[in-house]
């Protein structure tokens, strides 16, 4: 029965990381550019939910709707102050901006709400469900989760494949050039798919923050990370690989702190996404580039 | 026995047969052209030849020994060397130190000379100096040597990626369209120089062109190539009358 | 002095000559002013990890502007030569007295054992590609990370005793343990000094800048600028892109030492992604495949946070932002247009070359 617990927690945490993997893929597929304050905005999102449950006594959904709002825009103004410059130049330039701006941020939320943490209340109130006569307990938390990562794949895979704002997006991706020469406004779906992206970060945020109620300014940078390796894991660009590598590593990452480690858990993920991309190197689902000689 | 013998090569891509069963023969000094209307497959001829493409079936044997399997690397040490269709040159080092890095296998020291710049390290350095400049001069580029390849104008950097290729000593020397973005005088004087380079250093030509008058001008026989398949070959005069080809570049 | 001026002329012959001088001049100036007393206890203590990072940032610069590829987990070599540095100082205590020639010894261990772990790391790691590679040495990082925060190293009368996970052996009586898991390592004798330091930023640049001026360095470069030509011509691309990969893990090692034995306790966590960030923020603000441009961006990085101590809290802020405005300034366009302007007059220059020639002829 332990086993089915580790299962559950493992597909739980691994939504987490497919909410965050699903932005980051977009994004990089879009600006081609490590994001590493993508972590960061999830901590943002955090912290706006916790300001306004905690703080301003508002309802859990009205916390969920300010971190959404905020993160868009924050994402929106990120990509616009930070990056879009930088549209131009070397993709390592691009990176180091964005480190910049994960320190800015993670910083910034030291000044405001201090190092100490916080201790983030749960989104979703209610009973853990027990089964098996209280051999499985499943928390509400985990139902929300899951079923909210599988609404967000659904609904961006038919965005991406059946809107027109889907189509430019991937246009876009595909060559920005000729997107443009095709009347397609390019800034306009980079801000966009920033909006989304980072919207889904505070999402994934709140989330996180209920299942593992420590929030501090540091809380995004690991889930961020752990989250680009599973869109890497499952094929970076592809919507259906983010989420297959989100909850592969969520899974991989809870069996192997309950049967081998705690302490190399992440280290086994690691080694995992090591020996996935020699075997595939393009991940699971990813597409084959090869260079024209 | 010919230099390179190609026989029935021929390389799919997923169910696209980009080229099939393709035969070649050419003998050792030769200046034979492969030409043939875009996309006929010439330049995934030169990968397979180079190792950049594992074909799919068939032979290549380059003095008897089989290239297939072996890697660019390995290729270009059995004595193939090639200059590329969109040129590729080391654009951030200098035109020298792009000639001596094809020097790599020619004039070699240990890595510890290298990382400790004694023994024969100056020695074999001034030899490579030497050596790529006197290339540079066969090419006219002595007096850009210093300059960063990528800031050459476009027809010198055609020059001087012969110029590296040339540096590795090859025996069989693949050119994919060298000619291409020239004007009608550089393109004369392309022709010089390769006539100039195949006496000098001795070396078998196989060249891809468009420009017919360099091919027709040079090229002492012709393979046509069209959608991966052998159209013609012969000497030029016959060959670029042939109803067959005439209809293959200008269509029906 | 005609030849000189011949060496300075040349790229290489100013890299050169700038490295050394910068690092000499700085090093005769500090221990001046170290004689008249005229530096804080502050900077005083950066000295060493001004060095180690010098070495670190000059090591990542082979890897990232030399051979072109990202790599985000140098600290884990740092870490890697940290460790078995401090072991090997451990176990020559009594055999070595001198402490420097104990220090020399050990940060050769040190670098050969980060060298040992780039041939592991960079076999199966090089066969990817841009992002995915990066990706790659940041997981080879944080597993390093990992393994270090579990390993438990003892020393006595028998030798050294290994374990994973948790301490599985006994130590004799009078053995004592070296690396404690998370506790990681404590009650070393600090063994570095500021001279020791400049010695190995002397010995690393003469080696690094050395190998880019040699056969094996173009090799590397030309991998850099053109896989397909540089295979083409003859050269082995996985050869000198596991060569520059190892000899920089080497360096990082050596680095890892020397910061390693300047402090008393050093734990794996201090070895994270950040500070693998942190050196490649050196290497790019400082210009990629540019030597004494890293020296001087990790020189002045080391100390700008502490110069910012003043503001306090709001340090940690203010670096980011200026990372991030430096980041925008060199990538311009007011830089751009100087640039370009720059080589358009090489472009010019040569037409008119080329002009000049034909009207001779």
């Amino acid at each position: 029965m332990s086993f089915l617990n580790h299962l559950i927690n493992g597909v739980s945490l691994g939504s987490i990381y497919a909410i965050i993997a699903l932005g980051y893929t977009m994004v990089y597929g879009i600006a081609k550019m490590l994001n590493f304050a993508h972590g960061d905005v999830i901590m943002v999102g955090a912290y706006m939910c916790f300001c306004a449950t905690t703080y301003l006594g508002w309802p859990s959904i009205a916390g969920v709707a300010l971190a959404v709002l905020v993160c868009t825009m924050l994402g929106v103004v990120i990509e616009r102050l930070a990056y879009k410059p930088l549209r131009m130049a070397p993709s390592l330039a691009v990176l180091i901006t964005a480190i910049g701006v994960s320190y800015f941020l993670q910083n910034a939320a030291l000044l405001i709400w201090g190092s100490s943490t916080k201790s983030f209340t749960s989104v979703v109130g209610g009973q853990p469900i027990q089964l098996f006569g209280g051999q499985l307990s499943i928390a509400p938390v985990t139902i929300v989760t899951v079923l909210t990562c599988i609404v967000i794949m659904v609904v961006l895979t038919l965005f991406t494949s059946k809107s027109k704002a889907g189509t430019a997006m991937r246009a876009v991706s595909e060559d920005k050039g000729a997107a443009q020469l095709m009347g397609i406004n390019v800034n306009t779906t980079i801000s966009l798919t920033f909006a989304i992206g980072s919207g889904l970060a505070a999402i994934a945020g709140v989330l996180l923050c209920s299942a593992y109620p420590t929030l501090m300014p540091t809380t995004g940078s690991m889930p961020g990370i752990k989250a680009f390796t599973a869109a890497v894991f499952g094929g970076i660009g592809s919507i259906p690989g983010a989420f297959i590598g989100g909850i592969l590593l969520g899974v991989i990452e809870i069996f192997a702190g309950a049967y081998i480690s705690t302490q190399l858990s992440n280290a086994i993920v690691f080694a995992v996404l090591i020996i996935v991309l020699l075997v595939k190197p393009d991940g699971l689902l990813g597409k084959r580039v090869s260079e024209k000689v | 026995m010919a230099m390179l013998e190609v026989t029935s090569l021929g390389i799919s891509f997923g169910g696209l047969r980009a080229v099939d069963e393709l035969s070649m023969k050419i003998e050792k000094g030769g200046l034979v052209g492969l030409i043939g209307p875009n996309g006929a497959g010439k330049t995934t001829v030169f990968n397979m030849l180079t190792g950049v493409y594992r074909p799919t079936d068939g032979g290549i044997r380059l003095d008897g020994q089989n290239l297939i399997g072996k890697k660019p690397n390995e290729i270009c040490k059995m004595g193939v060397a090639r200059t590329f269709q969109n040129i590729r040159l080391f654009s951030n080092l200098s035109v020298l130190d792009n000639v001596k890095t094809g020097l790599h296998n020619e004039i070699t020291y240990s890595l510890m000379e290298s990382l400790l710049h004694l023994g024969s390290y100056r020695k074999k350095e001034r030899a490579m100096d030497e050596k790529a400049m006197e290339l540079l001069e066969v090419f006219g580029l002595e007096s850009v040597s210093d300059y960063k390849a990528a800031n050459l104008p476009y027809g010198k950097q055609r020059k001087l990626e012969i110029a590296r290729a040339l540096a590795t000593d090859p025996k069989l020397l693949l050119l994919d369209e060298p000619a291409a973005g020239m004007n009608p005088n550089e393109t004369g004087e392309l022709m010089e120089t390769i006539e100039l380079v195949r006496k000098k250093f001795g070396v078998t030509v196989l060249l891809i062109e468009h420009d017919m008058k360099l091919v027709s001008g040079i090229c002492e026989y012709l393979y046509v190539l069209n959608f991966g398949r052998l159209l013609a070959e012969g000497i030029p005069g016959e060959v670029l009358k042939n109803p067959e080809v005439v209809t293959a570049y200008l269509g029906e | 002095m005609q030849k000189l001026k011949k060496y300075a002329a040349s790229k290489a012959g100013r890299d050169t000559l700038l490295s050394f001088g910068i690092v000499i001049i700085a090093f005769v100036v500090m221990q001046a002013m170290l004689a008249t007393g005229s530096v804080s206890s502050l900077v005083q203590s950066l000295l060493v990890p001004i060095c180690a990072y010098i070495i670190l940032a000059v090591s990542l610069n082979l890897t990232v502007g030399i051979l072109g590829e990202l790599s985000l987990g140098h600290a884990g070599f740092m870490s890697v030569g940290a460790f078995s540095g401090v072991v090997a100082a451990t176990t020559l205590a009594d055999a070595v007295p001198f402490e420097p020639l104990r220090l020399a010894l050990a940060i050769i261990v040190g670098g050969i054992c980060a060298a040992i772990a780039g041939v592991i790391v960079g076999v199966p790691v090089l066969r990817l590609k841009g992002d995915y590679l990066a990706i790659v040495t940041l997981a080879f990082g944080e597993i390093i990370k990992n393994i270090i925060n579990v390993l438990y190293v003892g020393l006595d009368g028998a030798g050294l005793h290994f374990s994973l996970l948790e301490q599985r052996f006994e130590l004799e009586e009078g053995g004592k343990m070296i690396i404690n898991g998370a506790m990681g390592v404590s009650g070393v004798s600090r063994l570095s000094s500021f001279t020791s330091g400049f010695v190995l930023v002397l010995i690393t640049l003469f080696i690094i800048l050395n190998l880019i001026n040699s056969r094996a360095g173009r090799a590397i470069m030309s991998v850099r600028d053109n896989k397909i030509a540089a295979a083409s011509i003859g050269i082995s691309t996985t050869r000198y892109k596991l060569m520059a990969f190892v000899i920089s893990a080497a360096f990082a090692g050596m680095a890892g030492t020397l910061y390693g034995m300047n402090y008393t306790t050093i734990t794996a966590a201090k070895f994270d992604f950040n500070t693998s960030i942190l050196i490649l923020v050196f290497v790019v603000l400082g210009g990629l495949g540019n030597i004494w441009g890293s020296i001087i961006a990790a020189t002045l990085l080391t100390v700008l946070p502490e110069m910012l101590r003043e503001v306090g809290n709001y340090r940690m802020l203010i670096y980011a932002i200026l990372l991030i405005a430096m980041m925008l300034f060199n990538n311009s366009s007011l830089k751009q247009r100087i640039l370009e302007k720059r080589g358009m007059k090489q472009m010019e220059k040569l037409e008119n070359a080329g002009q000049s020639g034909k009207e001779g002829a």
